[in-house]
């Protein structure tokens, strides 16, 4: 069969089922389970309009369900297990991760990650949506920050490892200390350092993210606001810090908090540059590391990860809502 | 104490002339109100004099200073927006206080300055309130106190009445009338399209249209001797009437003949080479009375009447492509509707425009 018809086909079939499915569900809510008929047919719509939303969350829930909530639970069950799941052994796996030097260290490099990675983007992108502005060239300027973001992770990383190669006729720093005659170095090997080498190519990435979301944010300003603020002799710095950064405040916390969340599931750029090597293994390319050899292992790592990330996910979630309001 | 000398002052964006050759003295102390169509310059003639627009061409002098080049912070003026333009994340004290934080006054200073301006416009228990909790009038109030505590020597209003429901507008006039009083020396720049605030408040109205100056006056001037018929249309409601008519008697009284035959006086004196000229006369709906045969100078069936208790508006049949003529008679009148009427109207009353420019002049 051709992939076409068989998309069609799909098409035709989850459309129709979802339209079969929300008028067959309210037709038996309507007519057998709650009829407006009886000794009080008032109360049996009231009860059955109450019963209606529910019908149409169902099937999101169910979804959600299985694809999220099971797979939580799953993972952590699988993580009380041996490495090949056959021998439930309680907490041995975190009590392995926290022995492990290696563990230890991708937590304290992921907090250093967590500490820059977002706030440096978050930080760059205001500036260049608040810099490109009013320029003419604004937009060229804008698409040409943003273009980082169409890159693969793994794609950016190959980028980022020419610009440090060792070799001075390839890589961009080693091109320029050779040009002062000093002897060239590897970035990705310096201790400690490489660290921030390597949060360069997220922080490049996302910088047009955050520029897009923050640029869109500075637009909404009233104009007047800064007016006043310019008849009340704001200096430009002023403006720009008392005005304009307070009022899209709840803006920047969503960005910097949707950057947050992205850093903490992020291993592609460790996985492709360093392998996690010369100290700079973060959880998730830790995790990458045992997966399919220690499952449960991996599936512990996950499970840190996760208890992370949900803090200040829920921040996330409340400040968009804020926000929307 | 502050003399705003605008000279010949012009705006254009790019090829768009929007206004051009300005020229007003406006003396300390007065309170100003701008008023023409919407779309005729207000906004960016008061904008220019704040300093948020560019002036293209002339000059804008304070006290003796050419100030075209200088910032808008060190002209010495506040503006009040018609959008209040409170900073949403500030508090009404901090917003009241950030000039004064900014220009780096002591807290002490601060405090008093903004705790008076409080008192004066009734804000004091909403001083640790964010702007979003209060209503359009109290926010108003936060605006022009934040004007106030600046003690600038110029204040600016940008239609700040114009988002307020009516009963509150009224109040906040008021309000307004007696921040002019209380400082005597202020010069006080304001924007309207309301009528009524424009002659309650004004020590003299300007009139802007066609890109420029159409005159300037206090309001009974201005209502009373307009120099064109687009002032005279444009002050007072409804608009004046006018009617065509040639003039067929000269000296310190005019005889006008109207079209349908009708002679017509007005107390404006001519000349005898006036004699025979196309004019127009106007006269203002409330200045008709029931008239006569003798005395008469409109006669005219009456499509439709509004009786608003106080005074009835009648409106007559529109002659030849004309304006309908209005006539606002005081009382109640009934069953004048499909009947014709004549009214007369006091000579004293009675305008006289040749080419649109007022016979008064000249
Ligand atoms: N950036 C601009 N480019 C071109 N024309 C402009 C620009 N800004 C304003 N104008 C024009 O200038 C004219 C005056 O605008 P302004 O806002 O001063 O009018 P206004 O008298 O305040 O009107 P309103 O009573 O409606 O507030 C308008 O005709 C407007 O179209
Ligand atoms: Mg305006």
């Amino acid at each position: 069969m051709s992939p076409i018809l068989q998309g069609l086909i799909t098409i035709v079939l989850g459309v129709g089922g979802c339209v079969t499915y929300f008028y067959l569900s309210n037709l038996v809510l309507d007519k057998v389970i709650f009829p407006p008929k009886g000794r009080d047919p008032g109360r049996n719509i009231n009860r059955a309009n109450m019963v209606r939303p529910w019908l149409f969350l169902l099937p999101a829930i169910l979804a959600l369900g299985t694809y999220l909530a099971y797979p939580v639970v799953g993972s952590f069950w699988r993580s009380l297990f041996n490495r090949d799941g056959s021998q439930f052994i309680g907490l041995g796996n975190y009590e392995k991760l926290a022995g492990d030097d290696t563990f230890r260290q991708a937590v304290m490099n992921n907090f250093l990650w967590v500490l820059f990675v977002p706030a440096l983007a978050t930080f760059f992108g205001l500036m260049a949506a608040q810099l490109t502005d009013r320029l003419k060239w604004g937009n060229f300027a804008k698409s040409l920050i943003f273009m980082p973001m169409a890159i693969s992770f793994v794609g950016a990383s190959l980028i980022w490892k020419f610009v440090y190669a060792n070799n001075p006729t390839i890589g961009l720093i080693n091109a320029v200390r050779d040009y002062f005659h000093l002897m060239p170095v590897d970035p990705l090997q310096i201790p400690f350092w490489n660290n921030f080498f390597l949060m360069v190519i997220l922080i490049w990435i996302q910088t047009g993210f955050a520029m897009v979301i923050l640029s869109g944010a500075l637009r909404g300003i009233p104009e007047e606001t800064v007016e006043a603020a310019v008849l009340d002799g704001a200096n430009a710095f002023q403006l720009f810090f008392k005005i304009k950064v307070p009022q899209i405040m709840s803006t920047i916390v969503v960005v910097w908090t949707t950057i947050t969340i992205l850093v903490l599931k992020v291993f592609d750029i460790v996985y492709a540059t360093t392998g996690g090597n010369f100290g700079t293994q973060i959880l998730p390319s830790y995790m990458m590391q045992y997966m399919f050899r220690d499952d449960g292992r991996a599936t512990a790592v996950a499970f840190v990860i996760m208890i992370i990330v949900l803090p200040v996910m829920i921040w996330n979630i409340i400040q968009a809502r804020k926000e929307t309001r | 104490m502050a003399d705003l000398k605008l000279e010949n002052v012009s705006k254009s964006y790019g090829d768009v002339n929007v206004l051009k050759d300005i020229n007003l003295d406006i003396k300390s102390g007065e309170l100003i109100v701008f008023v023409g169509p919407s779309g005729c310059g207000k906004s960016t003639l008061l904008r220019m004099i704040a300093g948020l627009e560019k002036i293209t061409g002339g000059t804008l002098d304070i006290d003796g200073v050419r100030v075209n080049d200088v910032p808008p912070t060190n002209r010495g003026i506040a503006m009040v927006f018609q959008s209040y333009a409170l900073y949403p994340h500030m508090t009404v004290r901090d917003n009241m206080a950030f000039a004064l934080k900014i220009a780096k006054q002591s807290k002490d200073q601060i405090n008093a300055a903004v705790e008076k301006a409080a008192k004066m416009l009734q804000l004091t228990e909403y001083l640790d309130r964010l702007p979003k909790a209060l209503s359009g009038g109290q926010r108003q109030r936060v605006a022009i106190g934040r004007a106030i505590v600046r003690d600038p020597k110029v204040f600016l209003f940008d239609e700040p009445l114009s988002n307020l429901d009516a009963a509150l507008r009224v109040a906040t006039r008021i309000e307004i009338a007696q921040l002019k009083e209380s400082m005597p020396d202020r010069t006080m720049i304001y924007v309207t399209h309301d009528q009524v605030e424009a002659m309650t408040l004004a020590t003299r109205i300007v009139v802007l249209a066609n890109k420029g100056i159409a005159q300037v006056g206090s309001p009974l001037d201005l209502y009373e001797r307009p120099e064109n018929e687009f002032v005279a249309q444009f002050i007072g409601s409804p608009a004046m009437n006018l009617i065509p008519g040639k003039v067929t008697a000269t000296g310190a009284q005019t005889e006008v003949t109207l079209e349908n035959g009708v002679k017509a006086h007005s107390d404006v004196p001519t000349v005898d080479s006036d004699m025979g000229r196309a004019v127009n006369i106007g006269i203002r709906p409330e200045d008709f009375v029931p008239g006569d045969e003798a005395n008469c100078c409109f006669t005219g069936k009456v499509a439709i009447t509004e009786k608003l208790g106080e005074v009835t508006l009648l409106y007559f049949e529109p002659q030849s492509g004309r304006d309908a003529v209005i006539a606002k008679l005081p009382g109640i009148h009934n069953g004048l509707r499909g009947n014709s009427v004549t009214l007369a109207a006091d000579p004293a009353k009675v305008h006289l425009f040749a080419e649109g420019r007022s016979l008064l002049y000249r």
